[in-house]
């Protein structure tokens, strides 16, 4: 296996929807998704943060292929990724998981932990039917549940072991990129260490790519070997975890990291407003209206995602660039 | 100083099994206790049973005073008058907490007219007040908007208007920011923290999170099963906690700095009410069990001055130690 090469490549992803306001109301263009790049490598994680309504979810599904971009592309493995919905598309599916925030809505009711472990092994004809209880059982304890545990219905599980049941089903396959949306959210603090050591251990073990999208920074620290910040959906920071935590070069990424609460912790940047909705996407620099070091470029020229001189953290902001008091290049 | 609110021995139990099993508390007037711990422990329940919301099959014992008031058991009008007038609660969704169909500033005109008799243009002008104080834009347009019209940062700022309508002495939020945005939760407990200087009301933080309780709160209570198993000043109980589960909750979360080592997880899960171990309820998942922890409850042991722990290895200080090094 390739080590160096990176499994997933997304380039400028953009993804719009209709909305209509009102019931006579005029059809607007909402970009969820406006032109995210992104890379992630074998054994690696990016954490992808941000507050709701960023885009963050869109983009894990459209990484994964679950929605088709309007603009833009997705290449896994070095190949372009199929249509949603095509054989081809379908059996890529053994290769790519996903994890959501909310395990009982994630899993099947109606069928026990083990059969649904065992789903995803009939689906894509992995191993012999005669084969896949083992294989189940072994999964089941690779994720720390036993396997009486595997025989009981999804709401007879607490949250975390729920939590875990899912982990197991989606590496049933042996995949080789799992994206984990929100996987922790709704869990107590005590369950989330848990559920985050384990991602750890799996990634380690099958040498998985992982987008991990949360809004916690804690978590992204924690489990992710970049981390990329998203405003209205766009990436506005992108680094190493403890240089954006550290040293946050973004206004939007320094208020985030002042509001992870600590104790003890004075002086915290505290934004005025709520986050626009991306129907209503502001004029250049999105976050401009909230941003405490905006100048007037801001408002009229959104900053492009690149590398700053000093350090070559990715960042879009005309100050952070040092590049506030020069209005309007030629574009 | 008098306590403002105090419980004692407060138990609830449904059908027969035990949510709270004997809170011992007390708040003074404009303090800020923290009420920390995971779902389940029942740090929503204590102030539902303090304030009489809880169903009727719920079983209640102990005792609940207000400035000397008894509530648990006190008739319903009393209730009505200390609910919303001197002991407000706002939760953790606020957009379920205000009726859809209704226009927020009616919402708010009625609590202002229950608590204060307030009625018209006098209700009208105090609401637009309220709504100013807790940093709604545009007060005097917002107060005809839906609550559907407003964001998840802005209605809870509506319900915490609401809250203020009755002029309470103790504002009980029950995970008011754990629905919002981030940005949007550092906007809310600025809030809090300011409405608290400026009014002297006592603040009672029920949250999971320790960061939010550590940095609002000036002591917090750690609960665990229904029970209060560690309490503390703030600074105390980071620097210095006895419990293992509170030290199992700091090792829980990841820091922010520094290097990344693997998360010290609180094996296992909390206890069903049902299946409660016979001794201390943590015993199960805890690393620094001994025989005795099996036999019975511990008792409070008091590590220092105003911190207790219900912990048989906090009572004795040099077993705690070979524990610590």
């Amino acid at each position: 296996m390739r080590q160096d090469a990176s499994l997933l490549r997304a380039e400028g992803l953009v993804r719009r929807y209709t909305m209509r306001r009102g019931v006579l109301g005029r059809a607007v263009d909402v970009r969820a998704v406006d032109g995210v790049t992104l890379t992630i490598e074998r054994g690696r994680t990016l954490g992808l943060v941000g507050e709701s309504g960023c885009g963050k979810s869109t983009t894990g599904r459209l990484v994964l292929g679950l929605e088709a971009p309007d603009a833009g592309h997705v290449a896994f493995d070095g190949k372009p990724m199929p249509p949603p919905d095509t054989p081809a598309w379908r059996s890529l599916r053994a290769q790519m998981q996903m994890v959501f925030q909310d395990p009982l809505g994630a899993l099947d009711r109606r069928l026990t932990i083990s059969e649904q472990v065992a789903e995803p092994l009939a689906i894509h004809r992995i191993g012999s039917t005669s084969d896949h209880a083992e294989r189940v059982a072994e999964l089941l304890h690779s994720v720390g549940l036993r396997a009486d545990q595997g025989a009981r219905y999804p709401h007879e599980l607490s949250g975390g072991q729920r939590q875990r049941a899912v982990l197991a089903r989606a590496l049933a396959t042996n995949p080789a990129f799992l994206v984990c949306d929100e996987p922790i959210s709704a869990l107590d603090v005590s369950i989330q260490a848990q559920v985050m050591n384990l991602l750890l251990d799996a990634q380690e073990r099958l040498g998985l790519g992982m987008l991990f999208i949360s809004h916690d920074l804690r978590a992204v620290r924690q489990v992710s070997h970049r981390i990329a910040v998203m405003y209205l959906g766009r990436i506005v920071e992108e680094g190493e975890p403890d240089a954006v935590l550290q040293n946050p070069a973004h206004p939007y990424a320094q208020a985030l990291v002042s509001a992870i609460p600590q104790p003890g912790k004075t002086g915290r940047i505290v934004l005025q407003g709520d986050p626009p909705s991306p129907a209503n996407r502001p004029s250049g620099c999105a976050f401009h209206p909230r941003c405490a070091a905006a100048v007037p470029r801001c408002a009229v020229d959104a900053p492009i995602l690149k590398p700053r001189a000093e350090d070559g953290r990715l960042v879009a902001c005309h100050v952070a660039q040092g590049e506030a008091d020069t209005l309007a290049r030629a574009a | 100083m008098a306590p403002l609110v105090a419980l004692h021995g407060l138990k609830v139990s449904f059908a027969g099994q035990p949510a709270l099993r004997g809170i011992d508390l007390s708040i003074a007037p404009g303090e800020a206790l923290g009420l920390v711990g995971e779902s389940g422990c029942g740090k929503s329940v204590t102030w539902l049973a303090a304030l009489g919301l809880l169903p009727g099959k719920a079983r209640i014992e102990g005792s609940v005073t207000l400035a000397g008031l008894e509530l648990i058991g006190a008739p319903a009008n009393v209730l009505e008058r200390v609910r919303g007038g001197r002991i407000a609660m706002i939760f953790q969704d606020p957009a379920s907490s205000l009726n859809p169909v209704h226009r927020v500033g009616k919402q708010i005109c009625e609590a202002l007219r229950l608590h204060r008799g307030l009625t018209g243009a006098a209700a009208r002008a105090e609401a637009k007040r309220l709504f100013d104080l807790v940093g709604i834009p545009d007060a005097a347009q917002r107060l005809d908007s839906y609550p559907h019209e407003f964001s998840g940062g802005q209605n809870q700022r509506a319900m915490i208007a609401m809250a203020l309508a009755g002029q309470p002495e103790l504002l009980v939020a029950d995970e008011p920011t754990t629905a919002l945005d981030v940005t949007i939760q550092a906007q809310i407990l600025e809030l809090l923290q300011s409405l608290r200087r400026e009014f002297g009301m006592a603040l009672v933080l029920v949250s999971h999170d320790l960061g939010v309780v550590a940095e609002t709160c000036e002591r917090v209570c750690v609960m665990y099963a229904g029970r209060i198993v560690e309490e503390a000043p703030v600074a105390q109980l980071f620097a210095a906690p006895a419990h293992p589960y509170t030290r199992g909750l700091l090792g829980a979360l990841p820091p922010i700095t520094g290097p990344r080592r693997r998360l010290a997880a609180i094996p296992g899960g909390v206890p069903e009410p049902w299946a409660m171990p016979p001794g201390c309820a943590f015993a199960p998942r805890c690393g620094e069990r001994f025989a005795a922890c099996d036999v019975g409850t511990p008792a409070d042991a008091h590590p220092a001055p105003g911190h207790r722990a219900a912990c048989l290895r906090a009572a004795t200080p040099q077993m705690a130690d070979t524990v610590m090094a």
